[in-house]
């Protein structure tokens, strides 16, 4: 399991641009030929994370485990729509890992996500915009949240790593939800403004 | 289509990721399925799940979880195959003019839809959905006519379809969102020659007797 090692490998800031190349690859790999190498190394990046991150939102270890299977299995069977102009490897296995928690949690189907990802495959060229968003940005994604003060960030990782609903993080941290939504909006004001300060 | 009322920032952060209830969910779908503006914008706040992700806790798996997977793959998986980007079709927007979120809830055409009159130039469509404690539901409003008032004061969230209206927010043609976080005291009044479709969320079940009496009372004085 060498090519795990590395994988696994701590990385400096510098090279995460590298590290998210990798990945891209890697996606490539499977999209382009089934490669079960490529596959095994972005199971050993991401299972462990995406099960990290179903614990932190309050699954069980078994349920936890079945999400990682159910994320990679979609993985493996929609890379060939994975587009780098559209964002990073990390966004978009994100997105998959947010809506099996959704499918396994409620009786409604996340079908309007995945209609709304199908017309942004069908109909959006990617602009300059997207561009910037996409693969060259993942260190300014980095930088951009790691300047944010931390009441912001505090409200960043309640909603996206440990899926709290807005009311529970009110709750949480004793303030009304109007104070929950405008750090909200000014978390993503922050994003917006340092990616597209590289336009 | 130029659009000129959007998604407010915190709802995007909400939808991306995934606190926002069914009905809530379907509105904000079908308006990023008219809007380019809102789509980018959703993929910045994925950023920040992505950025979590990254940073998430790394427990260990379970022995064999990668052989499990592996050999479901090899019990045989479909998959998919990239999607060609179409050029969008110009002036073909009215024939179909329901978003695809929306059309496994409705069908293709607004014609098919089982409206139901609640006073004459009004009509409604309840959409029922799984596990929501919210209300959706779509209204056709014809020309000249007032929105009934609806909601309890929650949040509200009405998107416009097919035609337009005003009120003391401004002009709303189809693609324009209102992204109220309380309920606003407004007279929308619809100024299309053609009716007005809207598909609505209310945070609460919506007491439609209510709307029914206060949509009564301009009429009595007719
Ligand atoms: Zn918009």
């Amino acid at each position: 399991m060498l090519k795990v090692l590395r994988v696994e490998k701590p990385m400096g800031d510098r090279e995460r641009g590298s590290d998210q190349q990798m990945m891209q690859s890697l996606i490539k790999a499977i999209a382009e030929s089934g490669d079960r190498d490529a596959f095994e190394a972005l199971f050993a990046r991401f299972g462990p994370r995406i099960k990290g991150m179903m614990i932190s939102s309050g699954a069980t270890d078994d349920m936890a485990e079945d999400l990682v299977q159910d994320v990679m299995m979609t993985i493996w069977r929609k890379a060939a729509l994975y587009s780098p102009e559209r964002g990073n490897v990390s966004t978009w296995i994100f997105t998959i890992a947010r809506n099996a928690r959704i499918d396994r949690l409620r009786r409604q189907p996340t079908q309007p996500y995945v209609d709304v990802d199908t017309i942004t495959l069908e109909c959006d060229a990617p602009t300059a915009e997207t561009q910037v968003i996409g693969s060259q940005s993942d260190a300014r994604v980095r930088e951009a949240v790691e300047l944010l003060p931390d009441e912001q960030k505090a409200v960043i990782e309640l909603a996206f790593l440990r899926f709290k609903p807005q009311s529970t993080i009110a709750k949480e941290l004793n303030v009304p939800i109007g104070t929950v939504k405008s750090r909200m909006r000014l978390a993503y004001q922050k994003l917006k403004e340092h990616l597209e300060e590289l336009r | 289509m130029s659009i000129h009322h959007h998604l407010d920032a915190a709802t995007l952060m909400r939808y991306a990721s995934g606190d926002l209830d069914t009905a809530f969910t379907v509105v904000v779908a079908s308006h990023l399925a008219m809007c380019d503006a809102c789509r980018e914008s959703v993929r910045v706040a994925e950023a920040m799940g992505g950025q979590c992700l990254d940073d998430a806790p790394a427990p260990m798996l379970s022995d064999g979880a990668f052989a499990r997977l592996s050999h479901a793959i090899d019990a045989g998986v479909t998959r998919d195959t990239p999607v060609v980007p179409r050029a969008r079709e110009i002036g073909s927007q009215h024939a179909s003019d329901v978003p695809l979120p929306l059309r496994p809830f409705v069908g293709d055409t607004f014609d098919d839809v089982s409206w139901r009159m609640i006073v004459p130039g009004v009509h409604r469509h309840r959409i029922e959905l799984a596990d929501t404690q919210s209300s959706l539901y779509m209204l056709k409003i014809g020309e000249g006519r007032k929105m009934p008032e609806h909601g309890h004061g929650g949040p509200e969230m009405t998107l416009v379809m097919r035609g337009s209206y005003s009120d003391t927010l401004g002009h709303y043609g189809a693609g324009d969102v209102a992204d109220l976080d309380e309920h606003v005291e407004h007279q929308p009044i619809v100024n299309s020659s053609e009716p007005c479709i809207c598909l609505v969320a209310t945070e609460e079940p919506t007491q439609f007797k209510g709307i029914v009496s206060r949509l009564m009372q301009p009429f009595v004085g007719i």
